[in-house]
């Protein structure tokens, strides 16, 4: 019963006097919440993983092109493993393969209208679209312009100078925003070389042992006062780490 | 047909941090109050566990914690000349969903506006003279001042358990704190977080400079700290995963650690989750609202009927409601009349880099307010004679996190990608410290929000639409801003720095700041405003819209501090007034 129109209640009980009545039965099918603080044994909204085996999305050709490009936008050199040995390709696989690749969780309607650069994204590819249009069109601008070879094939000065027209929007792609697929790119190449390894990139840490970011930690207390220390933590990540975990 | 519920003494739509201190509120006073929230339950054992929740990919990248575009978005154009076009993926800002809203993934910075910040055209106006505020510059004075919202900024600061310093405690200004801020009746719950290296250059350097710095108040926890509810916090452990990030270690104030443990126990309250309110419902005299509609997540409609209703949403939620709901009268740029989206503002914000061969910051022991602030150039702290602007932001030198999807700094005329990039970001990672420059965001005519005429959201209504671009006082304020950032990023003596100024039309591309503001705005009459000075909408007396969208335009803080007073503010109006005669507070 509403308590406000009725001023006797109001009076009889003050404004602090606590319920007068409980809200009753479950009302409506929603995910009603009431009497206690919802928890149950073993519930926890845990990461999906990146599962073993082959690609799940990209094909071979596309397989080779990523390693490609991946070797050319963070490349293995005396510092250490790049994008690639990281396990790039697995990870974008599984990320095209997932809700990011549908664009899930994006507004996908229409109208559609390219728009200023300042309204973002309106193409009406998905992630896993866009990388499966561009590929192939780059590949047919490689195979078109330098003697026949895709672009796994070529140099590595050559490879530059693809993704660099690309970057630039210099290269015109059939049906694709060559600087759209680009920033996509090289976001996700990124994103594979310094997420947790759980997703299939990042592998061995090599990134974060790149920079020297310690991983999935949660207390660093001991440390906080400890300016300008160099300190040396292996990294861990939400598996743990190799050395914790039998080979 | 939707399903009729039984009635309620109060419906909140929404349950993030105003939701919850209203629902704490009111139960308080006998009232039964349901909520009613669009995303699903969460809470931190279960979904921020210390053993997943250091996860960059998952929930900044692939944004596990906020508004799915899919379901609810807006469009934008930064011009009203322009067609505005969906933004379809998150970008600029990160509105939340589920229980706790944005309150889960913000990092806890936990300002109060300056005394003069509630009366901007009038303080302005004395001091410079009318014609510093530009006819286009629509701002106008709060109907509330900040003697009047100290207790409630003191009840929320405590609710928090706030980390700082007090600098002006009854008049007298203490050393250490910020000097310029109004008198407060106590000092901060809990002393300042303990400071990491790069902060603690930058105070140094500051203070060789003249200025006042202070560390910046937080809402990560110094300490083990239990609140007046009896709620407990655990000491910040510093893992550097706050905005963003749920907390896995009940470090971080937000509903679920403050409030949430006790208001769910109470039998008077009830929390309706996955369910999306698509209007509120009105009596045919259009001035009193009778409840809200909304749809669960197996699509049945119901409707609630309320004797109170409360917008507890997002600010981008609470006008698209009124204006799908019909309410108060949208803004018209043209005209210059209407109220519903007016004033809509957002902060402007820059950055400098300073790099260094000899010094290691180690970033990722960070937190998400952990840092060391000056207020020399806020508010008008500062004279603006001369100037071309008014308003002002802080500065601070922050080390909330060293993510290193997200924070990879590398100097000017780093390539984007190859062996260059890895080198530098290899070379820098531990070795960048960064000063950040926050403005105030002046309203102005032409920066509003009304309904998009082409575009619908998952449930067939129109998407809101966002007009907005910097004007002219804000760049010139930025470009202030970011000059002085630059001369304490020197004076901390690094290798190079970067400066990363605010250019260009503004974008809804790359983060800046989920400080969206006004649309809803409270003034002195229904003239110039949504809501009267105890957030009551003056078309309909017992419909409340809280949050940001009060603000009649945005200081250069961040706006929790003051959505959780003003909360409070109209909790204690509700209560004390409004539950006694039910009726407009102020009469119009």
């Amino acid at each position: 019963m509403p308590l406000i129109l009725n001023r006797r209640h109001l009076l009889s009980t003050g404004a602090a006097a606590g319920a007068a009545a409980a809200l009753g039965p479950r009302q409506s099918e929603g995910h009603e919440i009431s009497g206690d603080v919802p928890w149950s044994a073993g519930d926890a909204n845990t990461p999906d993983f990146a599962a073993g085996g082959g690609y799940q999305f990209l094909s071979s050709a596309e397989v080779e092109f990523l390693n490609a490009a991946a070797a050319r936008l963070i490349p293995a050199d005396e510092l250490g493993p790049g994008a690639k040995e990281a396990g790039a390709a697995v990870f974008i696989d599984r990320q095209l393969a997932g809700p990011y690749g549908q664009a899930a969780h994006w507004y996908m309607q229409g109208p559609w209208a390219e728009g200023e650069k300042t309204q973002g994204y309106q193409s009406r590819l998905s992630p896993a679209e866009l990388y499966r249009a561009a590929i192939k069109a780059i590949d047919d601008h490689c195979r078109a312009t330098l003697n026949g070879r895709a672009f796994a094939a070529l140099s590595a000065d050559e490879q530059d100078r693809v993704l660099s027209g690309l970057e630039k929007n210099e290269i015109k792609l059939a049906d694709v925003d060559a600087q759209t697929f680009f920033d996509v790119l090289l976001q996700n190449t990124i994103e594979s070389y310094f997420s947790d390894p759980l997703y299939g990139g990042n592998r061995d840490m090599a990134g974060w042992k790149l920079i020297g970011f310690p991983g999935a930690r949660y207390d660093y207390r001991p440390y906080v006062g400890r300016h300008n220390e160099k300190l040396t933590f292996e990294p861990v990540g939400i598996t743990g780490r190799p050395g914790w975990n039998p080979a | 047909m939707a399903k009729k519920l039984p009635s309620v003494d109060v419906v909140l739509v929404g349950f993030g941090w105003t939701a919850a201190i209203l629902g704490q509120e009111l139960t308080d006073a006998g009232l039964n109050v349901v909520a009613i929230e669009r995303g699903g339950w969460r809470d931190t054992p279960t979904d921020f566990a210390v053993t997943f929740a250091q996860d960059e990919l998952r929930y900044y990248y692939r944004h596990a914690l906020f508004q799915e575009p899919m379901r609810e978005t807006l469009t934008f154009r930064n011009s009203p000349d322009q067609t505005a076009l969906p933004m379809r993926k998150l970008g600029s800002f990160l509105p939340g969903t589920g229980v706790g809203g944005a309150g889960i993934h913000w990092n806890g910075q936990t300002w109060r506006f300056l005394p003069s910040d509630f009366s901007a055209r009038r303080h302005n106006t004395e001091r410079y003279g009318a014609q510093a505020i530009p006819d286009s510059m629509t701002i106008q004075d709060w109907p509330v001042s900040y003697d009047e919202l100290e207790a409630y900024y003191d009840r929320f600061e405590y609710l928090c358990g706030i980390s700082g310093k007090a600098g002006n405690l009854n008049g007298r200004i203490v050393d250490g704190g910020n000097p310029f801020e109004g008198a407060r009746r106590r000092d901060y719950p809990n002393p300042p977080m303990q400071m990491v290296y790069g902060p603690t250059l930058f105070g140094a350097a500051a203070k060789d400079l003249g200025y006042h710095p202070f560390p910046a108040p937080s809402a990560n926890m110094s300490r083990a700290y239990t609140n007046p509810l009896g709620v407990t916090l655990a000491p910040c452990t510093y893992c550097g995963f706050c905005e963003k990030y749920g907390c896995g270690n009940y470090s971080k104030s937000s509903p679920q650690t403050t409030i949430i443990p006790v208001l769910l126990r109470k039998d008077n309250f009830e929390l309706r989750t996955n369910s999306e309110v698509l209007r509120v419902n009105r009596d045919p005299s259009g001035k009193r609202a009778t409840g809200v509609n909304y749809v669960d997540i197996q699509g049945h409609e119901y409707e609630q009927p309320a004797e109170i209703v409360i917008l507890c949403a997002y600010i981008l939620h609470n006008v698209h409601l009124l204006l799908v709901s019909g309410i108060g009268t949208p803004y018209d740029p043209r005209s210059g009349e209407g109220v519903v989206g007016r004033n809509y503002a957002y902060q402007i914000v820059s950055s400098v880099n300073a790099f260094f061969d000899d010094k290691l910051f180690n970033p990722y022991i960070g937190a998400g307010a952990l840092g060391v602030a000056i207020d020399d150039f806020n508010g008008d702290n500062f004279d603006h004679a001369g100037k071309g602007f008014i308003g002002g932001g802080y500065l601070a030198c922050w080390n909330t996190n060293g993510r290193p999807i997200e924070n990879h700094p590398t100097p000017d005329n780093t390539p984007k990608w190859g062996a260059k990039w890895k080198s530098a970001v290899a070379k820098n990672y531990l070795r960048t410290a960064s000063v950040s420059t926050h403005g105030a965001v002046m309203s102005h005519r032409n920066n509003y929000l009304d309904l998009d005429p082409t575009y619908r959201n998952a449930y067939g209504q129109p998407l809101l639409r966002m007009t907005f671009d910097y004007t002219d006082n804000e760049m010139t304020m930025s470009q202030f801003l970011t000059e002085r950032a630059a001369d304490l990023a020197r004076a901390m003596k690094p290798r190079e720095i970067k400066v990363n100024a605010r250019k260009g039309h503004y974008s809804i591309v790359p983060y800046q700041t989920t400080h969206n503001t006004g649309g809803t705005v409270m003034g002195d009459n229904p003239g110039n405003s949504v809501v009267n000075r105890y957030l009551q909408s003056w078309d309909v007396p017992n419909l409340f819209v809280m949050g940001a969208g009060a603000f009649p335009q945005n200081p250069g803080y961040n706006p929790t501090g003051t959505v959780g007073a003003l909360t409070y503010w109209a909790a204690d109006a509700i209560r004390s007034q409004y539950l006694k005669s039910p009726g407009p507070l102020v009469q119009a």
